[in-house]
C-alpha cells in the first residue's frame, strides 16, 4: 500500500499532466471545446423536460417553480453523469492503455486517478453550468451547496469501486464490459432520475434500498431542488459498499497486474 | 545476495503464458489454489549480470525470446519465475514515440513523455532546453505533432528518452531509422553516456553495430541462453545457426524441382548446392571487410549440353549491381557437358564491400550471358552481411583503402 502511495507520488506531474491534456485534446481543433463539455448532458435534460414536464411536473411536491421539473432533473443528472463517466471509463480503462501498460513503465494505479480527477473536473463544470441555468429560471441555491463537495466524493468512491472490480475483470472477460452497459441501462431507469420517488408503487419502494445510487441521487436532490441537507443517515450503506467495493478493486488490481499486460 | 558489482543481475528468470480452462479459473487462481491447464514457457532459466559502463548485446532469431527478455527487464512483463534486480534508473528506446498525441505541439509530447518517465514538473523545466537543442528541428518543436515527417517525430522521441543519463539504456533497431546524421549524434550520445558508467542493452541482428558498441553479448535460442561471451565469438555462433538453417532450405529446394518464383530456367542445368565459405571452410553469414570467403557452387547436368557457363552477380541491399561476371568471360566455358555429370565452382574473392546486407544471385547458360539458353536462373541464392571490424569508419557500397596525408603548411 505504501509503495502503491509512493508510486503516485512520484508520477504526480504524469497524473496532472494527463488531466490537462485530456482537456487539451479536446480544446484542440474544436471553437467550442468548451460548450461541447457540458451540452451532452444539458441536452438530455432538455429533452426529458420537453417530453415529460407535463405528465410529471405536476407530481413533484413541495416546489414552486414553474420549472421544477427540469431542475429536478438536473439534479438527477448531475449525479448520475458522474458516476456513469466514472464507471464506463473505468470499466475500459485498461483496454483503451493496452499500448501504454505494454510498453511503459509506470504506477499503473496511476490510470484510475486520472480517470477520477477528469471526471471529477468534467463534473464541476457541468455543476457551474446547472448553476447557471438555474439562475436563469429563478432558482437559486444557498450554503447547502457546500454539501455536494463530499456527495460528488462518495459518488466517485463507488463508481470507481465498481469500475475497478468491473476493469480488471473486464481485461480478462471481456463480455463483463457488455453486460455492464446494459445493466447501466437498468440502473437508470432504477433510480428516481427523470421521475419523481412518489410515482413508484409503494408495494416496490422498499426494493430502492438496494440501490446504492437511490440515496446519492436523492441527496443531489434533496441539496439542489429542495435547498436541504442530505439525510446523513441514508447514505452510510453506500460509503460502506463504496469503501468495500475500492478495497476489493485495490487487490483484485494487485493480483492482476503481473497477468495483465499478458492478457492485453 | 546481489554483487555490489552489478548494475543489473537476472536471475533464474523464465516466463510462461498460462492457460485456464476459463477466464474465471484465472481470476480464482489469484485467491485460491489454482492451477493452469497448460503453460507455455517463453523463456526460462535466464542468467546474467551487467556491471555499470559495460554493453551487453542481445541476440538471437525471431521468435527466441528477446523482446520478452527486454519487457522483463523494463519491468513491464512481470516474470513468472526468478528475479530480475536493477540498481538505478532504466530508459528504453523501444517505443520511440510512444504515445505522442498528434494535436499537441512537440514540446508538449516531450514534456508529457518526461512525465511517464516520473520526472516531476521542476527536472522537466530543466530538461527541455536540451531536448530541444538535441533534436535540432528548429521551430517545428512548437507545431504540432501531426506536422511532422517520422524523421523528426524519432529525433524529438530520442531526444526526451536520453535527456538524463539512465543508469541503463536499452536501445534496439527502432534507432535505424531517421537519418544518418541523426543515427550518428545518437550512436554518440550512446557512447558518451556509456563512458559516464551507463550500462547498454542492445538488441540488435545488425552484426556490425553488436560487434560496435558491445563489449559482450548473449546468444538465445529457444528461450533460453546459449551462447555468452564476446561479441565476435557468439556473433560467429550465430552464424553457424543460421548457416545450418540455410543448408537445410537448400535442400528442400532442390527436392521441390524449383518450383519457387526466384528460380527460373530450362531446367537442362541445375545448381544444386550453394554456400559462402571463409578460409576454414566453415559457411559464413556475416562477413568482414576485406576477408577472403569462397562462393562454392555445384551445378547437375541434366542433359548433354553443348556448353555451359556460371555466372554469379553480387547485389547490395536495394538491388544494385554491385560486381558480376561469368565463366565465359573467365575463359572457362565447360564444352560437351554429359547427362549426370556433376560440375564443383569454386570462386574466391576478397569482400571489399562496405558494411551492409548483400544477395548473390547465381545462374547457368550457353553463352556470354543468360539472356540465351537460360538453364537455371537463381536469385538471392546466397544472403549475407557485411561487418566493419578492423577498418576506420567508411560508408558507401565499396571498400577503396585510403591513405590520407594532411600536411601543416608553415605559416
Amino acid at each position: 500500500m505504501l509503495g502503491l502511495m509512493r508510486g503516485i507520488w512520484s508520477y504526480r506531474q504524469f497524473i496532472v499532466d494527463s488531466v490537462r491534456n485530456d482537456f487539451a485534446n479536446r480544446f484542440a481543433r474544436s471553437r467550442f471545446g468548451f460548450i461541447w463539455m457540458v451540452a451532452q448532458p444539458l441536452a438530455m435534460v432538455l429533452v426529458y423536460a420537453l417530453i415529460l414536464s407535463e405528465i410529471l411536473a405536476a407530481r413533484l411536491p413541495g416546489i414552486e417553480n414553474q420549472y421544477a421539473y427540469a431542475i429536478y432533473l438536473s439534479a438527477g443528472f448531475l449525479a448520475w453523469t458522474l458516476f456513469f463517466e466514472l464507471l464506463t471509463r473505468s470499466l475500459t480503462l485498461f483496454i483503451d492503455n493496452a499500448n501504454l501498460i505494454k510498453k511503459m513503465r509506470f504506477p499503473r494505479i496511476a490510470l484510475p486517478i486520472i480517470v477520477v480527477g477528469t471526471g471529477l473536473i468534467n463534473n464541476v463544470i457541468l455543476f457551474i453550468a446547472i448553476l447557471g441555468v438555474f439562475a436563469a429560471l429563478g432558482h437559486m441555491g444557498g450554503l447547502e451547496l457546500l454539501w455536494l463537495a463530499p456527495m460528488m466524493l462518495l459518488t466517485a468512491m463507488l463508481a470507481l469501486g465498481f469500475g475497478l472490480v468491473l476493469g480488471v475483470l473486464n481485461v480478462f472477460i471481456r463480455d463483463v464490459g457488455q453486460f455492464v452497459t446494459i445493466v447501466l441501462q437498468f440502473l437508470f431507469w432504477l433510480t428516481p432520475i427523470v421521475y419523481p420517488l412518489v410515482i413508484v408503487p409503494d408495494e416496490y419502494r422498499h426494493l430502492l434500498q438496494y440501490n446504492p445510487l437511490f440515496p446519492i441521487v436523492s441527496a443531489y436532490q434533496d441539496i439542489l431542488v429542495y435547498g436541504q441537507a442530505p439525510v446523513i443517515s441514508s447514505l452510510w450503506p453506500t460509503l460502506i459498499l463504496a469503501l468495500g467495493l475500492l478495497l476489493a478493486g485495490l487487490m483484485l488490481f494487485r493480483k492482476a497486474s503481473p497477468e495483465m499486460s499478458d492478457a492485453l | 545476495m546481489m554483487d555490489s558489482n552489478y548494475l543489473m543481475e537476472v536471475s533464474g528468470v523464465g516466463k510462461a503464458y498460462s492457460r485456464y480452462r476459463s477466464e474465471w479459473h484465472r481470476i480464482a487462481s489469484w485467491f485460491l489454489p489454482v492451477s493452469p491447464s497448460q503453460e507455455t514457457w517463453i523463456l526460462r532459466h535466464i542468467n546474467f549480470s551487467v556491471r555499470p559502463g559495460e554493453a551487453l548485446g542481445v541476440v538471437g532469431q525471431n521468435g527466441a525470446g528477446k523482446s520478452t527478455l527486454l519487457k522483463m527487464i523494463t519491468g513491464t512483463l512481470a516474470p513468472s519465475e526468478g528475479q530480475i534486480t536493477v540498481r538505478g534508473r532504466i530508459a528504453a528506446i523501444l517505443e520511440l514515440g510512444m504515445g505522442f498525441n498528434p494535436e499537441f505541439s512537440g514540446r508538449h509530447n516531450a514534456r508529457y513523455t518526461a512525465s511517464l518517465m516520473g520526472f516531476d514538473a521542476e527536472q522537466i523545466d530543466a530538461m527541455m532546453p536540451k531536448v530541444e537543442a538535441f533534436a535540432e528541428i528548429g521551430d517545428y518543436f512548437d507545431k504540432p505533432v501531426r506536422t511532422y515527417s517520422s524523421g523528426m517525430q524519432m529525433r524529438v522521441a530520442f531526444a526526451v528518452a536520453t535527456a538524463e543519463r539512465p543508469d541503463i539504456l536499452i536501445v534496439d533497431e527502432a534507432l535505424s531509422v531517421g537519418d544518418s546524421y541523426f543515427q550518428h549524434k545518437s550512436y554518440d550520445r550512446i557512447r558518451e553516456f556509456q563512458a559516464q558508467g551507463t550500462s547498454l542493452l542492445l538488441v540488435s541482428h545488425d552484426p556490425s553495430l553488436v560487434q560496435g558498441l558491445c563489449d559482450r553479448a548473449v546468444l538465445i535460442e529457444r528461450g533460453a541462453i546459449i551462447k555468452d561471451g564476446p561479441p565476435g565469438d557468439v556473433m560467429d555462433y550465430y552464424n553457424a545457426l543460421i548457416a545450418e538453417k540455410e543448408n537445410s532450405a537448400v535442400e528442400v529446394r532442390t527436392l521441390e524441382d524449383g518450383k519457387s518464383q526466384t528460380i527460373s530456367g530450362t531446367g537442362e542445368a541445375r545448381i544444386s548446392q550453394v554456400g559462402l565459405f571463409n578460409q576454414q571452410g566453415q559457411p559464413v553469414e556475416y562477413v568482414r571487410v576485406d576477408q577472403e570467403v569462397e562462393l562454392q557452387a555445384r551445378v547437375t547436368i541434366n542433359t548433354n549440353l553443348r556448353s555451359l557457363v556460371f555466372g554469379y552477380l553480387i547485389k547490395d541491399r536495394l538491388g544494385q549491381s554491385v560486381f558480376g561476371t561469368n565463366t565465359w568471360h573467365q575463359d572457362q566455358v565447360i564444352e560437351d557437358a554429359q547427362e549426370g555429370e556433376l560440375i564443383d565452382y569454386r570462386i574466391q574473392f576478397p569482400v571489399k564491400l562496405g558494411p551492409g546486407s548483400y544477395s548473390i544471385s547465381l545462374s547457368v547458360h550457353a553463352d556470354d550471358s543468360h539472356v540465351s539458353a537460360n538453364y537455371h536462373w537463381w536469385d538471392h541464392a546466397v544472403v549475407f552481411d557485411v561487418v566493419n571490424e578492423q577498418h576506420p569508419y567508411f560508408i558507401g557500397v565499396c571498400h577503396l583503402p585510403a591513405t590520407i596525408s594532411c600536411t601543416r603548411q608553415p605559416q
